[in-house]
């Protein structure tokens, strides 16, 4: 039985090993945050981390994280929203907000790694599909969260 | 007015369709108060069908329309909220129950002929008939860019009725004279005294009020919501994770459902084991379904594991040999032989082309599109003897409520429909397979709740698509190089009569329908002789409605021909336009301003070009120009859209902001990639790698200037798609001289 920390605290899983990551937290651990797109890791709208790297969970099983370290769209929100929520509202992102959650861990895992992503940057990371067509506005709240964060 | 037999020929058949649903009208003693108040919770209390108020001041807005993405929301509460007067922070917005109070009669009524008044501003019978049947239906749904149309009196009067009951009530409290009371943000204050009352101490008295008839409405300008850009309600919970989609829907217990049908259009089951599902992990039960099998099991990996695992086989309908390229060919033969309908015929263009003369003809083709909404389609339902509940992100809870209601054999008063987020919507959520798909499921487990839902595979290949369409154009030339005749036939499917077909079989319909001829028939343009033809093909192809509908390729089609014949006038395609349009100045200023935003008259570099497009749809007015660069490699990049917009009244610009930019992208996608292809009877994409997308690395810089005229308030969730395809292809000639005929751009090599 895989045992996951999923936003910091420990599960164990009694589940098939080739079990999506993906179906495990939405459906065994209830975190339905992070959404079903494809199944194929072609649109990113169930991007986690593990251990701090943005991963598609459709298509990662749970033998594949065992021990590793998950974060979803939940954990983000602390104290207050994360400066990546706060700049998703402040620019009014979502419309019908389904790819969000992925494209949100998607944006917090490239700013770690980049502090002040270039839009050549950005478009390398942020493949994630948005049927919406809010890119316009996710790409100008990567950079106002960016500045966020930087600033401190 | 005399109606027309066009005019009765719809009306009659979709008053027959209201007779076969068993409609559920609006009684005219009803108390329509209590359809909210039976929602009410934590001592809400109801002061008409939109409004609950709690002991806190706390506003519950009823929104009987779909939360797709469109801000409808936000914008329903902002029109109640202005009337009322209520402090914003305290509003919030709960999904109404299915009943006729809430009936979309716009959207019924934009089903109305070209011709009728209505279309022009009058208050004709054809539309006051549409209304009625609204209700008769209980037409709660979300379309036709019609939720504010529809909203803007019943909302604003909801509020300001509410605002009037709580003064009165202040009023009798206080034993003063009404007039002498003040409302604002939530506060009743007695002007003498001074002395206050909220809306939540007065809830309670208020509700037993009797509501005024005509209450005042407010002037635009002493407006403190509408026309701003409000934050939307729903977006912060869109961040978290918290927002409740169809797939989020959670009780005790609760089963997952996964299916596996047939891949051919019209299939059906044939056999398949069924012992051998019955021994996999976490499976409850195998259920036959028409055209497939479902496969209940404790977890949705389960159920699709062992749905994919079956040995199945399946009956093709007599469909197994249908393919594109047969399709395609039918269609250019209804071009050449098919009957049609005649939606426009001013003048004689036909006596015009019997001379002979310098013929302008072009032909014109787009494929099936999917909506691959980003949120896969689902439906939860349960099943307890006669009652039925179903969870759903759908555009149409009357529409499921009826079709469950015929599954279960039960009455519609039995069914409760509770509308969840969507997650996409674009048409596709107003169909009703999902709902009898989930429903048949879970009469199999009595007393359970089942949540259905497809893979993108089943979506993709499942869909009720954008019908494919040909269209050709003849046209002819004055002496000024203005066109004297333009004759257009469009052949392809029609999707209300697909739509139709679905819920009622026996339905013919084999007469006009606007979905098909819309965006052509009704140009604008000042053409002396001009006629308009659609042939409705049939095919086993499911069609539906797709963003714009009608207006998704005949804005291509028209808008492309129009430039060509400039092209061939040797003039300017901007100022070509425009001398076609003295009669429509609404018309000519959305273009005009959307040349001069653009700098039409700057030259641009080789290798660059740029294309224009005007279009009307949904009531609402929208010019694009279109930027293009020349790769190295020949194939075109979108550089920016600028693009105009009179939508007559504006709610709330940031949104309609939102949903012009979104509408182009979407538009992009379908002009860039879309494409929808069939062989041996079955869809050959499944996924976004053969269904592509416009993703941040192809996203144009797109600039939407807002320029509400004085016109009737119009659609916005749908009038930005129409025009991006034409601009772009009038871009991509204006920059290599070659045209494009034919969607997508990826199909002529033209995209990297």
């Amino acid at each position: 039985m895989p045992a996951i920390k999923v936003n910091g605290e420990v599960r164990v899983i009694d589940i098939e090993d080739d079990t999506p990551l993906l179906w495990v937290l939405r459906d065994t651990l209830g975190l339905v945050g992070t959404k079903f797109g494809c199944g194929i890791s072609a649109c990113g709208a169930c991007t986690v981390h593990v251990n701090g790297e943005p991963v598609r969970s459709c298509s990662t099983t749970i033998a594949d994280v065992a021990g590793k370290e998950i974060s979803t769209i939940e954990s983000l929100e602390q104290a207050e929203l994360h400066p990546v929520q706060q700049a998703w509202i402040d620019h009014q992102v979502p419309q019908c907000g389904y790819c969000q959650s992925g494209m949100i861990m998607a944006t917090t895992a490239l700013l770690a790694e980049k502090p002040d992503p270039t839009d050549d940057d950005i478009d390398a990371a942020i493949t994630n599909i948005c049927r919406c067509g809010t890119y316009a506005r996710i790409r100008k709240a990567i950079h106002a969260a960016a500045k966020t964060m930087r600033e401190g | 007015m005399a109606m027309s037999r066009r005019k009765f020929l719809l009306t009659t058949a979709v008053a027959g369709g209201a007779l076969a649903v068993g409609y559920v009208a609006l009684k005219p003693e009803e108390d329509t108060r209590l359809v909210f108040q039976k929602t009410a919770r934590g001592g809400e209390v109801a002061l008409n069908a939109w409004i609950k108020i709690d002991a806190t001041g706390t506003v519950t807005v009823a929104a009987p329309r779909a939360e797709m993405g469109q801000g409808i929301y936000t914008a329903l509460a902002m029109l109640v909220a202005e009337e009322l007067d209520v402090d914003w922070k305290s509003v919030r917005v709960e999904d109404a129950p299915v009943h006729p109070v809430y009936a979309n009669r716009e959207m019924l009524r934009a089903a109305l002929p070209f011709e009728d008044g209505y279309h022009q501003g009058e208050n004709t019978s054809g539309a006051q008939f549409m209304g009625w049947l609204a209700e008769m239906l209980s037409a709660q749904g979300t379309g036709g860019s019609t939720s504010i149309r529809d909203a803007w009196e019943p909302m604003r009067n909801a509020g300001a009725c509410a605002r009037h009951m709580l003064v009165t009530a202040a009023a009798q409290k206080w034993n003063v004279p009404a007039a002498d009371c003040q409302a604002a943000d939530g506060v009743i204050t007695h002007k003498g005294s001074g002395k206050t009352l909220t809306y939540g101490d007065l809830a309670t008295s208020a509700s037993s009020l009797m509501p005024p008839e005509n209450p005042p409405l407010k002037n635009a300008a002493d407006y403190k919501l509408i026309g701003k850009a409000v934050p939307r309600l729903d977006i912060a919970d869109k961040t978290t994770g918290r927002a409740i989609f169809g797939v989020d829907v959670k009780t005790d217990g609760m089963l997952h459902a996964a299916v596996n049908v047939a891949p051919v259009m019209g299939g059906s089951l044939k056999s398949y084991d069924k012992d051998a599902l019955g021994g996999m992990p976490g499976v409850v039960a195998v259920v036959a379904l028409p055209t497939g099998i479902a496969v209940v099991a404790d977890s949705w990996w389960h159920a699709k594991k062992a749905a994919d695992s079956a040995v199945i086989e399946f009956n093709d309908g007599g469909n197994g040999s249908l393919s594109s390229e047969g399709i395609y060919k039918l269609l250019e033969e209804n071009i050449q032989s098919g009957d049609p309908f005649t939606y426009r015929n001013d003048g004689d263009a036909e006596e015009v082309f019997e001379h002979n003369g310098d013929d302008i003809i072009a032909n014109y083709q787009v494929p099936y599109l999917a909506h691959a909404c980003m949120e896969p389609m689902n439906c939860t339902a349960r099943v307890v003897g006669d009652n039925v509940e179903i969870w759903m992100p759908n555009q149409a809870p009357f529409l499921m409520r009826y079709l469950a209601s015929r599954i279960v054999d039960t009455d519609v008063e039995n069914v409760q429909v509770y509308t969840t987020y969507l997650g996409g919507g674009f048409g596709r959520r107003a169909e009703g397979d999902l709902a009898e798909q989930a429903v048949r499921i879970a009469m199999a487990v009595p007393g359970k709740t089942v949540k259905l839902l497809w893979s993108r595979e089943d979506d993709m290949r499942h869909d009720m698509y954008r019908p494919a369409a040909r269209s050709m154009f003849r046209a002819r030339l004055d002496d000024k190089g203005r066109p004297f005749a333009w004759f257009n036939r469009i052949a392809g499917q029609v999707p209300t009569k697909s739509f139709t077909q679905r819920i009622f079989d026996f339905a013919t319909l084999d007469m006009p329908d606007n979905t098909s001829s819309e965006g052509s028939a009704d140009m604008p343009y000042a053409i002396p002789n001009l006629q308009v033809q659609h042939v409705p093909v049939t095919l086993p192809v499911p069609v539906g409605f797709w963003r714009s509908v009608g207006h998704s390729y005949n804005a291509f089609f028209t808008e492309s021909f129009m430039d060509e014949l400039a092209v061939k006038a040797g003039q300017d395609p901007y100022k070509y336009r425009r001398d076609l349009l003295a009669a429509h100045p609404d018309y000519l200023a959305v273009l005009d301003r959307v040349a001069s935003e653009a700098d039409w008259d700057l030259p641009m570099h080789s290798g660059r070009g740029r294309g224009i497009a005007l279009h009307e749809s949904f009531g609402s007015l929208v010019a694009q120009v279109a930027e293009v660069s020349v790769l190295p490699d020949d194939t075109i990049q979108l550089d920016r859209v600028i693009c105009v917009v009179d939508c007559g009244r504006v709610i709330n610009p940031d949104t309609v902001v939102a949903q012009i930019e979104g509408a182009i992208v979407f538009g992009l996608s379908a002009a860039l990639y879309g494409d929808i292809t069939l062989t041996d009877g079955a869809v050959d994409q499944g996924n976004f790698p053969d269904y592509e997308m416009v993703r941040l690395n192809n996203m144009p810089k797109i600039e939407v200037h807002l320029a509400p005229s004085g016109r009737p308030i119009g659609g916005i969730g749908e009038v930005g798609t129409p025009p991006l395809a034409p601009a772009l292809a009038n871009a991509i000639f204006n920059a290599t001289g070659k045209r494009v005929r034919e969607l997508p751009l990826s199909k002529a090599g033209l995209v990297g």
